[in-house]
């Protein structure tokens, strides 16, 4: 199969000596590298790439580029399968498979085509009419039946195999588009010196030159623009960005970009990424980005083989293929001549130029008259028949009807600007009458455009243009520009009219192919109201599909004109927003998924954790022992239970290193302190520590922890690991916004110590075997006191805190030391039994012990709420004091902390379950508060329960009901403190 | 959107953590209404505005900044204490 019956005999960018073997719908064919996918089917005779969106009509190629509305394939198998890839864009090699999209049960005969018949259904806004009621039967009948009908290409479901980098580029000039105007304007900006970033979406440079026949200092434009990106290329201040799309433009002269590093190969190489997503700063930005041509509406339009006459030069001139062997040429502008020219020079017959214009280029005309086509000046094309496109339908300026059998038909309407990156900050194009499109207008700052994106048309023009863009730009920065002389290029006719429709566009004329938005939906949304831009986009969905409305969106806004008899620099344009063109989620997420979604924190003795068979449970990023599985416990309540039991009765260990740990200095971190907490801090004694509570300004509780007196000027603060980060932010908003006149530095070394937990009884007997230096007398280490030691030489610090009601100390060691220091106690700790405990271990004995935590510390409860008021001193001001006092704050009706325990002693209780009275109906009314923390107390042998309960501090004894409807049923609860176990706090003092 | 951070240059403000309107003054005295106007009554003005950024993933500095809401750009930044002379 490897017969290409469309590819021309010689000419062509492509690599005749080799050929490459690729299969569309499972048929095998053969292309050339420098081939599209879409230049190859052509080469093979392939007409028909894919089916509409709704109306499933069969669809051809209609450009030869990212504009592409029509031939959009799902690219690749399994799970590289991409959907909704323009066959122009897709580079072609060998193996490549694609399949088209929206048939069934195939592209040539597709059931579903019978759409077509009940078109009066699909017109403009249809979803807003048809299906008002019943409401049930959009869920059962129309989404689905309509999802059905309508669509493209699927996802495959699959993971992607494939990964996406990240990147940032930083320069003085971004030029985007390596055709001549963007060559012209990087070489101009290069000499001058400028840091240079050059895009281009293309694998090859030249732009529109490679596809016309032109010459540029006597080269061949592809020649010329190698040549060019070979001298741009030697700049050391140059970075050229080939396969790369700019497609959004940002504030602050900030691009987004996606360069294609891996897309032209059948499968990234290893450690290759897939795609490249960019992030250019530019100080300014030239847009040299062309423009790109305009369809013309008539019926038929959309027919296989009728195609832009800017892609059936590129077809012919860059590829070496023949897009059709009769054609017809239907222009409105100069630009369609030329390719009439070329289809005669790649010996393909053409039928007839049709020019809707009455005076056409005399010499251009006699050209083609020449070659034995007929001319029709002041033609109309009535319609397009067949599909593929068979014959063609006109009309000369007489009125006569002529009947061409042509099996290609090539469109030229005059040529779009592609200024959307300009918009995308909310700049609005104007309107130019002389060369009938909308223009950069009055540039935002930062930023310009060149060549054909700046509407100036015509090789020479647009190397002026270019010449000029750079210089301005390279004059704002404050360099002097060193201008290079232009090539020297023949004149170019490029006069463009303003004709958007021909013949009675009474049929299917489309205007939006990929959305199947026709000019009759046009002049019926302006019937029904909708005569803004805005407005029509919505309502017809003109311009909304995957390829932005490129081609379509201008001649929407024509016919939106001529139906409300406005001008189109009074209707406007609408605003283009990024991206230009579609961007794989993936390359936006780039490294950052799976396990690399976010970074993960690992504390100093994390492997040693691991070794021992702890279950991990993430607190934030940080990754914490939830508790010690040892063989034989089936159920992680015997591991929890098991490891409460082991260090109430003797010794624990538990790693609590993720607190959040911050060093203060300074002469007035008390007089700080003091407005940071509500209790007093500015008398704590050196050696000392003291827990403390601290209030956001609204009143309500922020965090809580302990602040210990290292030296006379020198503290150490922690916080919970949550809050590790805000504190610090509050704490640092306090000493430079606040109070910028005390004397206090703070830095967080939460990174910089591993700190364990070592409790229970039998803690001081094995801290005093581990740390035989030390004197761990309760009048040398008091509870609340804190000591700093030496352990292997380096700096240690030990406190007497407890967390867990026991006989407990805190003992940090520098971070790199946690491992060695946790392997020693374990030594050591073998003869005591000593025991790890996780997280959930902890969370028990706080319960048991009425410690509020995360679930209790909510941003909803006050310190009245938790038991805490008494803490709060009365001498001074404080962050939230004011804000606490507010009556709805201050409410004794407000839910207090309480302890519950189950009547029935066996049923568990839920975290989460709501408080009410027994008897009370089960109505939000009847809500007296809620169960925050939970857990079986293997030290009281029953299931215990924080709760916040309305009145609570008065209602100990009560019995309550926990509601929770979801997960179970009703349990009945005893009231009472919420410490539990050792309220006297005997066991911690000893 | 990039903040010239007077101490570390231009950093991308993904390093920073937003305050909202640097205009509020912390009351010092017992005024319930004074402190309830400066936590929540707020400007939100399209156009130039004085905002409080940190530098959270920088120098931890709290800074001034003057962006323009409507275009991102910011006329300039200044560590928030140096209006006070700190």
């Amino acid at each position: 199969m490897t017969a290409q019956p469309y590819r021309l005999s010689a000419g062509g960018l492509i690599d005749r000596t080799q050929t490459l073997s690729f299969r569309f719908d499972g048929k095998p064919y053969a292309g050339h590298p420098g081939d599209t996918l879409a230049s190859a089917l052509l080469a093979n005779g392939v007409r028909l790439f894919g089916r509409s969106f709704k109306y499933h009509r069969p669809r051809g190629v209609l450009t030869a580029g990212s504009e592409e509305p029509n031939a959009l394939v799902t690219l690749r198998e399994g799970a590289r399968a991409e959907p909704n890839t323009p066959a122009t864009t897709i580079e072609l090699y060998d193996g490549l498979a694609a399949q088209s999209q929206n048939r069934w049960p195939s592209l040539r005969f597709d059931a579903m085509a019978v759409n077509q018949l009940f078109a009066p259904l699909f017109v403009a806004g249809f979803y807003y009419k048809t299906f008002m009621w019943p409401a049930k039967a959009w869920e059962m009948l129309y989404e689905p039946v309509i999802r059905r009908a309508a669509g493209l290409g699927a996802l495959s479901g699959l993971e992607d195999p494939d990964h996406y980098e990240h990147d940032h580029a930083f320069c003085d000039v971004l030029v985007v588009g390596a055709g001549p105007a963007g060559l012209i304007a990087a070489r101009e900006a290069a000499r001058a010196g400028l840091r240079v970033v050059l895009a281009d979406e293309s694998p090859l440079p030249g732009g529109r030159l490679l596809s016309e026949r032109v010459e540029l200092d006597g080269k061949s434009g592809c020649q010329w623009a190698a040549a060019m990106l070979g001298e741009l290329a030697s700049f050391a201040n140059v970075r050229v960005l080939m396969r790369t799309t700019v497609f959004g433009r940002f504030d602050q002269g900030e691009h987004g970009a996606i360069e294609r590093v891996a897309d032209h190969l059948p499968a990234p190489r290893p450690g290759q990424p897939r795609q490249r997503l960019w992030k250019i700063v530019a100080q300014r930005t030239i847009l040299a980005t062309g423009a790109t041509e305009r369809p013309i509406v008539f019926d038929g339009n959309d027919r296989p083989g009728v195609m832009l006459a800017s892609a059936v030069s590129t077809y012919l001139n860059r590829f070496g293929v023949a897009p059709g062997r009769r054609a017809v040429v239907l222009t409105t502008a100069d630009s369609g001549w030329q390719t009439a020219a070329d289809l005669v020079a790649a010996n393909v017959a053409v039928l007839a130029v049709i020019d809707t214009r009455d005076v056409v280029p005399a010499d251009l005309a006699e050209q083609m008259r020449a070659a034995g086509v007929t001319v029709l000046s002041g033609g109309q094309l009535v319609a397009a028949k067949g599909s593929p496109l068979s014959s063609v339908i006109a009309r000369d300026a007489a009125g006569h009807t002529r009947h061409f059998a042509a099996d290609l038909l090539a469109v030229a309407g005059g040529w779009n600007p592609q200024v959307a990156l300009a918009a995308h900050l909310g700049h609005k194009p104007a309107w130019r009458a002389d060369i009938a499109a909308y223009v950069l207008g009055d540039a935002p700052d930062g930023l310009s455009a060149a060549g054909a994106a700046e509407g100036a048309f015509g090789l020479a023009g647009t190397l002026a243009s270019a010449r000029a863009a750079a210089v301005t730009a390279i004059a704002a920065l404050g360099k002097a520009a060193m201008p290079a002389p232009l090539p020297l290029v023949e004149e170019q006719h490029h006069a463009v009219s303003t004709v958007w429709t021909s013949g009675p566009c009474k049929a299917k004329a489309f205007v939006d192919f990929q959305h199947d938005v026709t000019a009759s939906d046009i002049t019926l949304a302006v019937r029904e109201g909708y005569t803004s831009v805005e407005h029509l986009k919505r309502y017809t969905t003109l311009g909304m599909a995957t390829d932005q409305g490129r081609v379509a969106q201008v001649n929407g806004h024509a016919l939106l004109a001529a139906a409300t008899g406005r001008a189109l620099a009074e209707t406007g344009t609408i605003r283009a927003r990024p991206p230009v063109v579609p961007v794989a989620i993936g390359a936006f997420g780039g490294h950052h998924r799976g396990r690399q979604f976010r970074p993960e924190r690992r504390t100093a003795s994390h492997d040693w954790a691991a070794a021992q068979g702890a279950q991990f449970v993430d607190a934030g990023q940080w990754k914490r022992a939830q508790w010690f599985p040892r063989p034989g416990e089936t159920t992680w309540r015997q591991s929890v239970d098991r490891e409460v039991q082991a260090t109430r009765n003797g010794v624990g260990l538990c790693d609590v290193s993720t607190l959040g740990k911050i060093e203060l200095a300074g002469a007035d971190v008390g007089a700080l302190l003091d407005r940071l907490y509500i209790n007093g801090f500015a008398n704590l004694p050196v050696g000392k520590a003291r827990y403390g509570v601290m209030l956001r300004e609204d009143g309500f509780v922020f965090d809580d922890g302990t602040v210990t007196r290292i030296a006379p000027d020198r503290w150490f603060m922690t916080t919970t690991t949550a809050n590790a980060a805000p504190v610090m932010r509050h704490i640092d908003f306090a000493r430079q916004v606040l109070w910028p006149e005390l004397d206090v530095q703070a830095v967080s070394v939460t990174e910089q110590w591993a700190t364990y937990a070592i409790a229970g009884p039998r803690s001081r007997e094995l801290l005093a075997a581990a740390l035989p230096d030390v004197d761990m007398s309760n009048a040398a280490l008091p509870y609340m006191g804190a000591v700093g030691l030496r352990w292997q030489g380096h700096a240690a610090r030990l406190y007497r805190l407890s967390f867990s009601g026991e006989l407990a100390y805190e003992l940090s060691v520098p971070a790199r030391l946690g491992a060695a220091l946790v392997e020693h106690l374990f030594a050591v700790g073998k003869a005591f039994d000593l025991t790890a405990y996780g997280t959930e271990a902890l969370g028990v004995m706080r319960i048991e012990k009425g410690h509020p935590a995360g679930n209790e510390l909510n941003g909803w409860t006050t310190a009245t709420d938790l038991g805490l008021g008494r803490m709060a001193s009365t001498k001074k001001d404080y962050i939230g004091r004011i804000m606490a006092t507010r009556p709805a704050l201050a409410d004794p009706a407000r839910p207090r902390l309480v302890g519950l325990s189950p009547v029935d002693r066996s049923s568990a209780i839920r975290a989460g379950g709501h408080l009410l009275r027994p008897g009370a109906v089960a109505v939000a009314a009847s809500d007296e508060g809620y169960v925050t923390s939970a857990c079986y107390s293997p030290t009281l042998g029953h299931p215990i329960a924080l709760a916040l309960l309305a009145h609570g501090a008065e209602r100990h004894g009560e019995e309550v009901v926990v509601h929770d409807p979801v997960r179970g049923a009703d349990v009945r609860a005893l009231v009472g403190d919420p410490v539990f176990f050792d309220s006297a706090g005997e066991r911690l003092r000893g | 959107m990039r903040i010239p951070c007077p101490f570390c240059g231009a950093r991308d403000s993904r390093e920073f953590v937003s305050r909202g309107d640097a205009a509020p003054v912390r009351p010092a005295g017992d005024e319930a209404d004074a402190m309830f106007d400066y936590l929540y009554l707020r400007d939100n003005p399209a156009g130039v505005f004085e905002e409080l950024w940190y530098h959270a993933q920088g120098c931890r500095n709290w800074l001034r900044v003057r962006r323009d809401t409507l275009n991102h750009a910011i006329a300039h930044a200044e560590l928030a204490h140096a209006e006070r002379g700190a």
